[in-house]
């Protein structure tokens, strides 16, 4: 089908483009690291304290990195008028530009995942919980990326973005900081986790399937 | 459209159109006003000085005359909003838009009114202005989703656009709301066991939900004539190069 | 390929407000096969806002744009259409050859290969330049590109010509002319005059 064809297009066109523009990618994930280093620094370095907010530190970190990471969702496409071609096209907008949001939590989300275990090992975490911690990052940041995604095609269009763009986007995290920090946190001690899980799991699907319009929408805003 | 009777649709585009609606407002606006204060003079009095005072709380509780019909005005008014906001996208009726962006202000202003009184309750309860109480956290993220949208249609210059764009982030923000407050609750019981005392009781004395109600309607009615002021303000603005404009002003000026 | 008499293009009573200034009012146009719509104006005049209307990217304030009869947001149209705008819409950091295979991919296969439109336009051997190695003249003549890969009847471009040199414009020119042939439509705006044999121009000259 030409619609597959495109939808893959746009995903194989923006992960080339991702692996060309290597320090976009690297950015978010160093900012992860940097902010949960700063805790420990800034709150003393006692195991148990450390221990007992680790899920929570982990969890704000990845919600600030994604936001940081947001900006280059649309931003070189909406400054050199490819944007406006993505919108021309016949296909249905909303899911060419689910698959930009896919593309993009390939590199910005996913990779936050492979540094997890390590910054789980600095605050101290029980290795048991770190399965868990996976999980909920798994299935929390493509939510992120699809909500945020919402708030940057409303602010692609604005010369400062960035401020109004957190305002936009944090309220709307909360659902995910506390499902997925509280399951981390149930599992640290031992605790069953599954109805967070549930819960992580249908949001993600409903932000799968409810997002990308309001986002196609706001672009065509956006552009105007 | 679909499914509504053309009468209906005629009435609606009738109503909408800015002149029309800046007539009839200000003809509505007297009475609006005098339905305002009564409702208020007798649900303060019925509140204030009826009202038996609580067993428990004092006289302190009273305060809820102002708290809980403010609590229920964020919500409602944030559902308005993100309906006038959806008609203004489907229908492209101008009004609805307008009555969508001038409802945000007033909307952050009640829930601001309603952290800032349960605040004030909160110290002879809790013995501290904050507690990371369910309602109070689902209030806060209410008030950041209204600086929300005001801050985005301020940051945008066309204002049809920006109109647009509110649209878009109440309806967003109107189905993430449940989402957000079932977490904060979960979260609430989670952390801190049931809380200690709950602000509206299941069972509340007659002679006290009679005041309440009543001061409900007088906010529903303080709402409208807020909303009416903004909108008529903003539809000068809009529309200040239309004939039926400029005829009020060179009336008004004579 | 030919292409089917029977598409028309309208626009009805379209006018369009900025910043309080009326840029223009009550326009109205019909657009058929073989036919070139040229914008003329000075600059600020509404010709982009004109075009950007005509894309759909812009509301107008009232009217309304008509494909074959029906309102262009409910109708074949972005199916039909093609539009190279002020920005050249391709990637910098992608090749030629990357950059026409992904507008390949959002629209439907039009009447040449990638290979043919390359030598049309004169970028054959730079399939595998990056972009922002090439010059401003060779990225509008990519961003025209476009134009022959897919499948579409109307051509909207802004400003086709600038930053190319005299042939250049021939070319572009002559590959309007042969658009217009095989019964295509084309609304463009320029400040240069365009030289277009046999082809019926309709201008419109906004204040």
């Amino acid at each position: 089908m030409s619609l597959s064809r495109a939808f893959f297009a746009i995903i194989r066109r923006d992960l080339v483009l991702a692996l060309r523009r290597r320090s976009e990618v690297a950015n978010p994930l160093l900012f992860f690291v940097l902010v949960i280093t700063l805790f420990p620094l800034g709150i003393g370095a006692q195991p148990k304290l450390l221990q007992a907010i680790a899920p929570g530190i982990i969890w704000v970190s990845a919600l600030l990195a994604a936001m940081l990471s947001l900006d280059s969702l649309f931003r070189s496409d909406f400054d050199d008028g490819s944007l406006e071609q993505i919108l021309l096209s016949p296909h249905p907008a909303s899911v060419l530009i689910l698959g930009k949001i896919i593309a993009h939590w390939l590199v910005t989300g996913l990779p936050l995942l492979i540094v997890a275990p390590l910054l789980a090992v600095f605050l101290g975490m029980p290795t048991h919980s770190l399965g868990i911690l996976l999980l909920t990052l798994l299935l929390g940041t493509p939510v992120l990326s699809l909500i945020g995604a919402i708030g940057v095609a409303l602010t692609v269009g604005l010369r400062r973005g960035g401020m109004i763009l957190s305002l936009l986007v944090l309220p709307l995290y909360v659902p995910v900081l506390i499902f997925a920090s509280n399951a981390v946190e149930m599992a640290s001690s031992g605790l069953p986790v599954s109805a967070q899980i549930n819960i992580l799991i249908s949001i993600l699907f409903m932000a799968l399937v409810l997002a990308p319009w309001p986002t196609a929408a706001a672009l065509k805003m956006s552009i105007n | 459209m679909f499914l509504v009777p053309d009468p209906v649709v005629r009435f609606f585009h009738r109503m909408a159109s800015p002149p029309h609606f800046y007539r009839f407002t200000e003809r509505l606006m007297p009475w609006l006003v005098v339905i305002f204060l009564l409702l208020t003079a007798t649900g303060l009095y019925g509140g204030l000085y009826l009202a038996p005072a609580d067993y428990q709380q004092g006289d302190s509780y009273r305060i809820i005359y102002i708290h809980v019909p403010s609590a229920w005005m964020s919500l409602f008014i944030y559902v308005v909003m993100a309906i006038a906001g959806a008609i203004g996208l489907v229908w492209r009726i101008k009004l609805a838009e307008i009555v969508a962006i001038s409802s945000a202000p007033i909307g952050a202003s009640f829930t601001f009114i309603a952290l800032f009184t349960g605040s004030l309750w909160g110290k002879p309860m809790w013995g501290t202005w904050w507690v990371w109480d369910a309602r109070l956290t689902s209030e806060l993220i209410l008030l950041f989703l209204y600086l929300g949208v005001i801050g985005l249609y301020g940051a945008i210059d066309d204002k049809r656009v920006a109109s647009k764009a509110v649209a878009i982030l109440a309806l967003v923000g109107v189905v993430n709301i449940p989402i957000i407050h079932y977490s904060v609750e979960w979260w609430n019981t989670l952390h801190q066991g049931p809380t200690v005392t709950k602000m509206d009781k299941p069972s509340i004395h007659v002679t006290m939900l009679i005041p309440l109600l009543l001061m409900a309607l007088s906010f529903n009615v303080y709402y409208l004539i807020a909303l009416i002021l903004r909108v008529r303000v903003e539809l000068l603005q809009r529309e200040r190069n239309t004939q039926w404009v400029k005829y009020r002003i060179l009336e008004n000026r004579q | 390929m030919e292409i089917k008499p029977g598409y028309r293009l309208e626009g009805d009573d379209l006018s369009c407000i900025r910043d309080d200034r009326v840029l223009f009012e009550e326009l109205a146009f019909e657009l058929v096969p073989g036919q070139v719509l040229l914008l003329e104006g000075k600059n600020g005049s509404g010709k982009t806002s004109l075009l950007r209307i005509l894309c759909g990217f812009r509301e107008p304030d009232t009217g309304q744009v008509y494909w074959c009869g029906d309102a262009i947001n409910d109708s074949q149209y972005y199916a039909d259409m093609a539009y190279v705008g002020h920005l050249d819409g391709v990637k910098k950091e992608l090749t030629v050859l990357e950059n026409l295979k992904v507008s390949l991919a959002l629209g439907r296969p039009g009447q040449y290969s990638i290979q043919q439109a390359l030598n049309k336009v004169h970028l054959v051997n730079y399939e595998d330049v990056l972009v922002q190695a090439l010059s401003a003249g060779q990225k509008r003549r990519l961003s025209l590109a476009r134009l022959l890969i897919t499948q579409n009847i109307v051509w909207i471009l802004d400003e086709p010509f600038t930053s190319l040199d005299k042939q250049g414009i021939m070319l572009i020119e002559s590959l309007m002319s042969e658009h217009c042939a095989k019964g295509g439509m084309i609304v463009l705006t320029s400040h240069h005059d365009i030289d277009l044999h046999g082809v019926d121009v309709q201008r419109i000259n906004l204040p």
